[in-house]
């Protein structure tokens, strides 16, 4: 109770200036934390996050607490049914402080686009925390919550870790149960948790991931994210990706820290090896055909006939559709869609979306042949570091950019963290590892062995 | 193609979108450079199996809560307003 | 109208083809647990949150649908796919809460199968898997100036098999009978109870015509809304001589869904399918793809029933029935069953068959055996056979017992019952001297006063005999 009485006062204080959260949930908060304290007392089942606080990104359903996605469509949802991860947490005694703010729908890398308002990088309010999961590491970032959950679609997470300063998690695809994840793009999506630490990071991934029943896409393999956390980077090789490094748009600072980062990891005992990401150039088209067509089809449900906002003018069905859709949705979700729309249409099938999973497996096949040669990838997470607010709204494309270091991981369904690795001109860069599918243990080890050489702990 | 989305758009409102989405549709355009006549499109990113759920009953939702969340209801239904079978 | 059903006349031919959909026997829905027992239940009440369509719900798969599925392909000799996936198909309605149905596009579970009817052999283009949407109740009940109309989402997850043939059917009649044949089969695989009024069976036609001898296909429409085999029939030949009318009076056909109207016994036209919706079918990125492998696809044929088809040649051969005869006892696998262990029991066949396709006894086969047995040798005869019969089921007593205690033993006693004939043959000089100049129906007074006398319970056979023998002389 201590605990979350002493975040609700950090809230307080910080969210007149960084506004990460959507909707508090202390009445539910306080329950569960009495609840804790009791499981303390008693010795009943007692994990890590037993009374930790939590700040959840606003897609994942809390049953019967207001999820919207951040989007004015959903106003007033309140799910009779919860996510498998939130409900993982639930069981063992985490404290949820409330919904976190996001690009509607998860659609975004700064969290401009959310159907609210924007969330401000607690670096420096000025600027955007990063997206679509910015509230969630602006919580984290500022003391507010310990940690947080988010997701990462295109480099959701990974991202917005990387401008707020933070550690950020995907895992593989297929590790955390989507079920109850208000969906994007169904092959992209993942949740991950957002923490101070590498080691809080593994604790959260261990307490969420694990197969499903009601996620046919989750699989059923052992869930141990601890064990090789701390054996550091002794004779490991990691690959440095030409492409990733020559990004177009990277800014020297940012690639500046990430080199001094890697030269840490190299006396911590790595090897550095070149490797080759031949196809890297096609994945921010690959990854603008898939997600966007699959998000068409998944937001098509919203209709405002069973749930969410519904447009009261409407004199018929039709114009209820069309009214509804487009007062609940902003003009990026309104964007995607009709890119999706388009690219799964006939005559276009074949050569937007059928070619665009073509590509897909070239990426992933770019990284198998990579890990060949080495145990990690490392790279910038972003090549830029916090932008002022409203610098690139009005240019989608110069938006997306964002993510090109991001989304590869996403398209392959690799493991992914970013953890920081210094500023640059005072802003957090992050530092990528990325793992072959199902070395999540690898990932963390990397970004451990990194933490505790720059902290020298 | 907004139409087909069922995404009212106001008139002015084509163009911008228009221009925005031309723009990023010349940047997909890219992908015709790639070669991938001998490439099987990704079914599944990572190998997962069948998943198939036996075929058991489960408790449903009671009725006020399937409802609850519905901007109308009638009797127990949701209610749209007049369907007209015209197509747009 | 007189359409008749049977080809166009002279110079026309139909061509038909069936898009079948089949409500499947599971206990669950397709992709949630959802009991399939809606029929009844108060609307919105077998729903949940994945068949809702709610934000953030994932589909998992029915194993049980997806084995009923290839069971029946298997009983339609068709080729099951090695590999086989869903993919979205993507509209908009209101009783589609995803705005996508989760269907299978192209590759379906199986394909190129075939059906026999009759000496022609049907093919089945393809048999695939998918979910069924929910219900709209229309105020007003017409959907075109209804102002609001009310959505029940009970149905909504329902698993469905579509099974689609080749436009190989020429007739109403072979419309029909190809529907017929595919509920038997249906019913016999046990994939479905297939009763098209509960809506568990529905059938759409694709209807053209063509000049008789011409390899082109017409103009096709698509009748929907049809709600019995005997719909079915109507609706087809209706379509038929009104497509024939069309052409023959210089117009065309128009490709289009037309609904037939029970009350007003025509199609009407209800949507214009020149402007095809746009499905923008893409692999369902939920469900990963299936393997149906070939052991497992063997297990499953092996443990197919005897088929309708089957049961027809073997009953037809095994016990020299007539066709009709065959036919009857076939319909259902209850009834071929009754009948073979009656016929086990030590019954002739022509008479068990009789006696279960005119009595629909409920009786066990041992004892309708026994009841046959007292009938064939006489002991009692047909009318107080049917008598012995109600009385056992109802009191659940053996025949046997039923004739002793009614006392109802025939009168075969040809002493016995030459005295009635001779007192019969004196009371009716009429009709005696009517039958003596040739009036062969003139006997049948005669034995109606023999049964009389007797009170239903002479031999007739035997009555007869003795009648015919005395008036002769």
């Amino acid at each position: 109770m201590e605990l979350l009485e002493d975040r609700l006062g950090v809230i307080e204080r910080e969210e007149p200036r960084i506004h990460a959260f959507l909707r508090l949930s202390e009445e539910l908060a306080r329950a569960q934390a009495e609840e804790a304290d009791r499981r303390f007392s008693s010795d009943a089942q007692v994990g890590p996050l037993t009374g930790i606080p939590v700040a959840i990104k606003d897609v994942l359903c809390v049953e019967d607490v207001e999820t919207t996605a951040g989007s004015q469509i959903l106003r007033g949802f309140r799910p009779p049914y919860e996510s498998t991860a939130v409900a993982r947490l639930r069981a063992q005694g985490a404290v949820f402080l409330g919904m976190t703010n996001c690009d509607e729908f998860a659609m975004g890398s700064s969290t401009e686009n959310s159907g609210y308002f924007p969330t401000r990088n607690p670096h420096d309010p000025s600027r955007v925390p990063g997206g679509s999961s910015g509230g969630s590491a602006a919580a984290v970032a500022a003391g507010e919550a310990v940690f947080g959950l988010g997701t990462d679609t295109g480099g959701s997470i990974r991202q917005p870790a990387a401008l707020c300063g933070v550690v950020g998690m995907k895992p593989t695809y297929g590790r955390v149960s989507r079920y109850g994840l208000i969906a994007f793009a169904s092959s992209l999506d993942q949740i991950g948790p957002f923490t101070r630490t590498v080691d809080d990071a593994a604790l959260v991934l261990q307490a969420i991931a694990g197969w499903d029943r009601r996620d046919a896409t989750s699989v059923d393999r052992p869930v141990d994210m601890l064990s090789s956390l701390e054996r550091g980077v002794e004779g490991l090789r990691l690959g440095l990706p030409r492409e990733y490094f020559e990004a177009e748009g990277m800014e020297p600072g940012v690639r500046a820290a990430v080199e001094r980062a890697v030269l840490t990891l190299e006396r911590a005992g790595a090897e550095l090896v070149d490797v080759r990401l031949p196809h890297t150039d096609y994945g921010l088209a690959a990854y603008y055909i898939i997600a966007p067509a699959e998000a068409s089809s998944n937001l098509a449900r919203f209709d405002g006939v069973r749930y969410g906002a519904r447009a009261e003018s409407a004199g018929n069905l039709l114009e209820t559709y069309l009214q509804t859709r487009r007062g609940g949705f902003g003009p990026e979700v309104r964007r995607r869609i009709m890119l999706g729309t388009y690219a799964l249409s006939a005559g276009y099938y074949d050569a937007y979306y059928l070619k665009a999973q073509k590509v897909r497996t070239l990426i992933a096949q770019d990284f198998e042949r990579a890990f060949e040669s080495c145990d990690a990838i490392v790279s910038a997470t972003s090549p830029v570091v916090a932008f002022p607010i409203g610098a690139k709204v009005a240019d989608p494309l110069a938006m997306y950019v964002c993510d090109v270091l991001t989304l590869g991981g996403n398209l392959a369904g690799l493991p992914g963290v970013s953890i920081p690795c210094g500023t640059s001109e005072g802003l957090p860069v992050g530092l990528q590892v990325l793992a072959p599918q199902w070395a999540d243990g690898m990932a963390l080890r990397v970004a451990r062995a990194y933490e505790a050489a720059s902290n020298g702990s | 193609m907004a139409m087909l989305a069922r995404l009212g758009l106001e008139p002015g409102e084509e163009d911008f979108y228009a221009d925005q989405l031309s723009a990023i549709l010349a940047h997909i355009d890219r992908l015709r450079e790639v070669d991938t006549d001998a490439i099987e499109p990704t079914a599944q990113v990572v190998q997962v199996g069948s998943r198939l759920r036996e075929d058991l009953p489960e408790p449903s939702l009671p009725q006020e809560r399937a409802l609850a969340n519905a901007p109308e209801t009638k009797d127990g239904f949701f209610v749209v307003k007049a369907i007209q079978e015209s197509e747009p | 109208m007189g359409a008749e059903g049977g080809p166009a006349a002279g110079e026309w031919e139909a061509v038909i083809g069936m898009e079948v959909h089949a409500q499947l026997s599971t206990r669950s829905k397709m992709f949630c647990g959802c009991t399939t027992d809606y029929i009844g239940a108060p609307p919105n009440s077998t729903v949940c949150e994945v068949c809702l369509g709610m934000p953030g719900v994932l589909p998992v798969a029915n194993a049980k649908a997806v084995e009923q599925v290839v069971r029946t392909a298997l009983a339609l000799e068709c080729e099951i796919s090695r590999h086989t996936k869903f993919d979205r198909k993507n509209y908009f309605y209101p009783d589609l809460p995803k705005g996508y149905q989760i269907s299978q596009y192209d590759m379906p579970m199986a394909r190129s199968g075939r059906l026999s009817l009759g000496d022609r052999e049907i093919r089945i283009t393809r048999v695939h898997l998918e979910e069924d949407t929910g219900r709209l109740v229309h105020a007003g009940d017409a959907l075109e100036t209804a102002s609001e109309s009310l959505v029940d989402l009970n149905r909504s997850g329902m698993p469905l098999m579509e099974i689609v043939s080749e436009p190989d059917l020429r007739s109403a009649e072979e419309a029909r009978d190809y529907a017929v044949e595919l509920r038997g089969i249906l019913r016999a695989v046990g994939a479905s109870e297939a009763d098209m009024e509960k809506g568990q069976l529905r059938a759409e036609a694709n209807v053209s015509v063509r000049p008789r001898g011409s390899q082109e296909l017409g103009v096709k429409t698509e009748l929907k809304n049809i709600n019995s085999f005997r719909a079915l029939h109507r609706a087809v030949a209706y379509e038929i001589e009104r497509q024939v009318r069309e052409l023959e009076g210089g117009g065309r056909v128009v490709q289009e869904t037309r609904g037939w109207s029970e009350s007003e016994q025509r199609t009407f036209s209800q949507r214009s399918k020149e402007f095809a919706q746009d499905y923008r079918y893409f692999p369902e990125p939920d469900l990963p793809p299936l393997e149906l492998r070939p052991d497992w696809v063997e297990r499953l044929r092996a443990s197919l029933p005897e088929l309708p088809g089957e049961l027809r040649s073997r009953l037809a051969e095994q016990y020299a029935l007539s066709a009709f005869d065959v036919e009857q006892l076939s319909q259902e696998s209850a009834t071929a069953r009754l009948f073979e262990q009656t016929v086990a029991a030590g019954a002739p066949p022509k008479q068990a068959a009789n006696w279960i396709i005119g009595n629909a006894p409920t009786l066990d086969a041992q004892r309708l055996a026994e009841l046959i047995g007292l009938v064939v040798a006489g002991t009692i005869n047909r009318e107080q056979g049917v008598r012995v019969l109600e009385e056992a089921q109802a009191s659940g007593r053996a025949p046997g017992a039923v004739v002793r205690e009614l006392g109802l033993a025939q009168v075969s006693d040809e002493a016995q019952l030459g005295v009635v004939v001779e007192r019969v043959i004196a009371e009716n000089p009429r009709a005696a001297a009517d039958f003596r100049s040739g009036k062969q129906q003139a006997l049948g007074a005669l034995l109606a006063g023999v049964k009389e006398a007797t009170g239903g319970s002479a031999n007739m056979r035997l009555a007869a005999e003795l009648l015919r023998h005395r008036l002769i002389q």
